[in-house]
This record gives C-alpha cells, structure tokens and sequence, in this order.
C-alpha cells in the first residue's frame, strides 16, 4: 500500500504543508468557551470559482489534517493517500479537498496538550470535555474561513463517519452529499468497553499523575497498552491470521514473557511507535466524545434525519466487528425514514475494521462515480417514496 | 448510460408505470430499469440489491441502492410506502416467494412481477424429448447451476393469484422480440404481471 521512497508516483500530490487557523473562541456543546483555537488543516486541489467542489475529509480516532501527500523528509505519506490525489476517488484535479486535525486532537489543533491561554499552562485535565460536535463546530469556522457556502460532501470513516452524521444533522443546508463509512450512530457497550479499557490503560500508568505528565515522564506503557487494544479490534480473526499466523519471532535475548509470536512483536512495535507521536490524555478525551456521540440526538430512528438534505452513501465492511454492518444498516433506516436519497455497499473484505483504510478499489469505485453524480447534478433520483 | 440492450420487458413496465410514480425495485440488478423509470417516467424510488458488483453499477448510474437480501423481507418499509413495488426476474430466485409476494403487497399498492415462464415449448420438449432440464432463452442456466429456486409457469402464476385472492390488473406475456398474444403459457418465454390486493 506504501510507496517505496525515492519512487516517483504519477498522479501523486508531492510535498503538502500543514497550516493553522486560529479561531478566538468557540463555545462548546456543555456551554464552556474556548480561546484562542488553533485548527491545523491541509488542503489538496483548487478551490473553483463557485466555491462549489470543496469536500471536507474527517480523520478517525488516531488520525489528523495530513491525509494526503508527503511531508518533508517523509518516507511515509498521509493517511489516505490512496484515495486522494489526481485521478484519485478524490480527484484532487476535480475537487478541493479539506482536512484538518479534530478539536481535542494533538497534531496541531488546541486539545489537553496545549497552553491555556488564561494561565499559560497546558491545559491537561482542566480542557473541557468536547463533543464530536463541537469538533465540526470548529471545521464548520474552518469551511467559513474559505467562504465556502455548501461542500460537496463530508466524508470520513469510524469517528469521521460520526462527524459526516453530525454535519448532517447540525447543518443540513451546508452539505450536497455526506459518505460514512464504517461507523455508528452511537457506541454499542462493546465499543464503550474497549474505549473504557484503553482509558483505564492510560490512568493505570503512575506517570500519568492524573494528566499532569507534561513536565515529566509520559504515560507511554498505559498509552501503548490503549493503542494494542485499539489494534486488536481494528482487524478480523482473518486478517490477523494472514498476516502473522502463528509465526514465531526470531529472539536472540530470550527472558521470560518476551514477544515470542510475530503478532505480538507487531502490537508491541504499533504501541510503541504511537506513543512518540500521540498525546495520552488526547486519547482519554476523544474516546469519551466518541462515547457519548448520539448521532441521532436521542431523537427516535424516524425524526432524527428530518431536516437532512444531502444524498448519502453509507458503506460498511463484512469483517468489521468493531463497527458492525447492522450499525451502518441503522443509519440507513434514518435516511430512508427521512425520506433521503441514500444509497448503501457492504463491501466485502477480510481486514476487519482496518478496511476503510485498505479496500481501495472498492471504496474508489463507489465515491468516484458517487461524487461526479452528485457534483454535475446529473442525479436521477428524488429520494424515497414516502 | 442506460444505453442498455433493448429489454421488452422493460419498455412494457415503463408504460405500465405511471409517471411521477415512487417504486422500489427488489432486486434491481444493474438498475437499467430503475433507471429507465426515473429518467423516462420521472419516477422516484431505489433498489435494493444482493450483489457489489451491481451494486457500484446502479451507484455509477446515479440510483439510490441498498445493498441488502430480499428473504430478509420488507419489514423496514411501511404498508403502501409505494405506488410500485417490482420484482422483475427476482421472483424466481427468492425461496419465500409466498411471504414476499404478500410483502410487496402490503408495501406497494400495486406490485409488477415477471418472471420466465417454465411452460415455454421449448422447456417442454426439452424436458419431454429429452429428458433433461430446459436450457432456452428463458432459462439460461444448466440445472447444477442455475440461481433459480423455483419453476413455474404462466398458468401456475394465475392459479397462485386467483388461490391468494390477488387481483391480476394487467399482464403481458413476452417472446423474444414481441408480446405474445396466442397460447401465451406455451410459446411466451416471459410472463409480466401487474397484481394488487383485491381487498384494497
């Protein structure tokens, strides 16, 4: 999936730079107002003359604003290379594509990491529990700031699928078309349980100290311990057992309790790595606005989507146990109620809830025909019966 | 787009639909009918379908397309949510056929159903001469694998609605490239029924 470095890729978007926008407050969703926000975003392709071709890309859990492109120095590109650049699903020749680190997030945008600027202090556990709308709030002033009226589409897979329903819901006129992929309207306990553990994870680890690690040594074990669990629920039994089987790792040193099978060493290297670019307490905060998202504002299934207008493509893989397909089918059951144009894949694959990351083809055959439908307005349908 | 092969059975539930129609296509393959529907009688609805393949087919056309089973039944949709519920080469292949023919009853207010007619000469004297299991027109397949569950004819069709008490409002019985007028359950390779509930 990767590409070697030093391979030049036609098509591709070369070096991409992340930027900042800074919004004076914010009031939040729990009344609380931030100041001085600052929202890190890239952007690939031209905004055109109409403001019209502008889509808006939401990262997952772990994600952030460089999505797509190469970074300096980087052997590695953005998160979802694959599907944006020229000729790409998103055709960056053909759209204007946004994304930008969520609210809370530790990869430029304010979140428990930054200084507060009333006391000069990073904020720690003293930041405010945000929302996963409070998160489009912020990419809504972002949107403003291009002077952009409508986007084409807000697209993004897991925790960007829950903003994707949370821009159709908060602002139904400001979205031509909206694909979630791989998400859910609201936690089932199962995935409240896995957030839970990996938090407890994290607040277990003595170098924590309740948040205030800043000055001191990190919680790396508690926040690599989360990231092993994440991991885990992000693949299938398949897809684990294609990828390491029972292979055993090659130890020179051997001690008691070493990685001894292949995916262990693999869970312990993904810990560890996460751990040198993200932000413990980051982790608790967005988790536990994942957890309590209600994408259908405690509304009943028939009125949640009432006033949305968008068309809508909702995808979901076989294999995802975490964020199972009869989620996405619920989400489906709202738009059709609502009488909206929906259109709904169960796309087939092994690699669990990882898939959003890795069925390219799929997801490209679907978006691309998708968008260019619903961008050149040649739409046939007008929604559902009644 | 939709610059298809030409389907008689198409062009005959095109007139049979009134414009401006909702319908829900169960089953809707490629969506070239859906399609024709939308685009030509300004209909509005979508299609629910079992394969990806078609599925990024009727999402390339612009169709709204749910990826779903139709044994699963029709439960989400609400009694007369439609003017045309279509189960056009669908029926066959579904292994409750009873239960979603009443389903689409309750969901649509009129239901289109076609299906290939196993009554067809050909059929006949295929399994008659010789003694195997038809392979025409109308039924493509070779019996190890063919994804039809049931075979049934014209005649057992109407049997069915008259036994249900299903009012039969239009049919049309299909050749290759014309509407069969004479002994339709012999020489018609494609019944097309236009049903509804008598009790309504």
């Amino acid at each position: 999936m990767t590409t070697a470095p030093g391979v030049v890729v036609t098509g591709a978007l070369g070096i991409v730079h992340t930027k900042l926008l800074t919004i004076s407050s914010l009031r939040l969703e729990n009344g609380e107002t931030l100041h001085n926000v600052a929202i890190a975003y890239e952007t690939y392709g031209q905004l055109d003359a109409r403001k019209a071709n502008a889509i808006l890309v939401l990262h997952a859990l772990t994600g952030d604003a460089h999505a797509a492109g190469y970074h300096e120095g980087d052997k590695n590109p953005g998160w979802w290379d694959t599907m944006i650049g020229p000729g790409k699903a998103f055709d960056t020749d053909k759209y204007f594509v946004i994304s930008s680190n969520v609210l809370g997030g530790c990869k430029g945008s304010t979140g428990p990491s930054s200084c507060d600027p009333g006391t000069g202090k990073r904020y720690a556990l003293d930041f405010p529990q945000i929302s996963i709308g409070d998160m489009v709030e912020a990419q809504r002033r972002l949107i403003d700031h291009f002077g952009i009226e409508r986007l084409l589409s807000v697209v993004g897979g897991s925790m960007g699928g829950m903003q994707v329903l949370s821009w159709m819901v908060k602002y139904p006129d400001k979205v031509r078309s909206a694909i979630p992929i791989a998400t859910t309207a609201k936690h089932s306990p199962q995935q409240i349980a896995f957030n839970e553990a990996g938090r407890q994870a994290i607040m277990a680890d003595p170098d924590w100290s309740s948040g205030n690690y800043y000055e001191g040594t990190h919680p790396d074990k508690g926040l690599s311990v989360a990231r092993m669990i994440g991991h885990i629920t992000y693949m299938s039994d398949v897809s684990m057992a294609a990828k390491f089987g029972r292979q055993k790792k090659e130890n020179s040193a051997r001690s008691r309790f070493t990685a001894d099978f292949e995916v262990e060493g693999y869970l312990r290297h993904r810990g560890d790595s996460f751990v040198r670019r993200f932000d413990a307490n980051t982790y608790l905060y967005i988790t536990k606005a994942m957890d309590l998202f209600d994408g259908f504002d405690g509304k009943p299934i028939q009125e949640a989507f009432a006033n949305v207008t968008a068309k809508v493509l909702v995808i979901a893989f076989k294999s995802d146990w975490l964020y199972p397909a009869y989620q996405s089918q619920e989400i489906v059951r709202a738009c059709k109620s609502a009488g909206v144009g929906t259109s709904y894949c169960e796309v087939n694959s092994t690699y669990g809830h990882d898939a959003f990351l890795l069925e390219i083809d799929e997801q490209t055959h679907l978006i691309e025909h998708f968008l260019k439908k619903v961008f050149f307005e040649y739409e046939v349908t007008g929604g559902y019966g009644k | 787009m939709g610059n298809e092969a030409f389907r008689l059975d198409h062009q005959v539930i095109q007139e049979w639909v009134t414009p401006g129609s909702t319908v829900l296509d169960l089953g809707c393959g490629n969506g070239d009918l859906l399609y024709v529907l939308i685009k030509k009688n300004g209909a509005r609805g979508h299609g629910l379908e079992i394969s990806e393949q078609e599925i990024y087919k009727c999402v390339a056309k612009g169709l709204n397309i749910l990826h779903g089973d139709i044994e699963k039944g029709l439960s989400d949709y609400r009694d007369g949510s439609f003017d045309y519920v279509i189960l056009n080469q669908s029926l066959q292949q579904i292994r409750s056929v009873d239960v979603i023919i009443k389903d689409a009853l309750r969901v649509g207010k009129k239901v289109i159903v076609g299906f290939p007619n196993f009554g067809y000469y050909q059929s006949r004297v295929q399994i008659f001469f010789g003694g195997k299991t038809p392979v025409n027109e109308a039924l493509p397949y070779q019996w190890y694998e063919t994804p039809n569950l049931h075979f049934f004819s014209i005649a057992d069709f109407i049997d069915y609605c008259r036994s249900q008490n299903i009012l039969i409002e239009r049919q049309a019985f299909l050749g290759e490239e014309k509407q069969i007028h004479l002994f339709p359950n012999v020489f018609a390779q494609t019944g097309l029924f236009l049903i509804s509930s008598k009790n309504i």
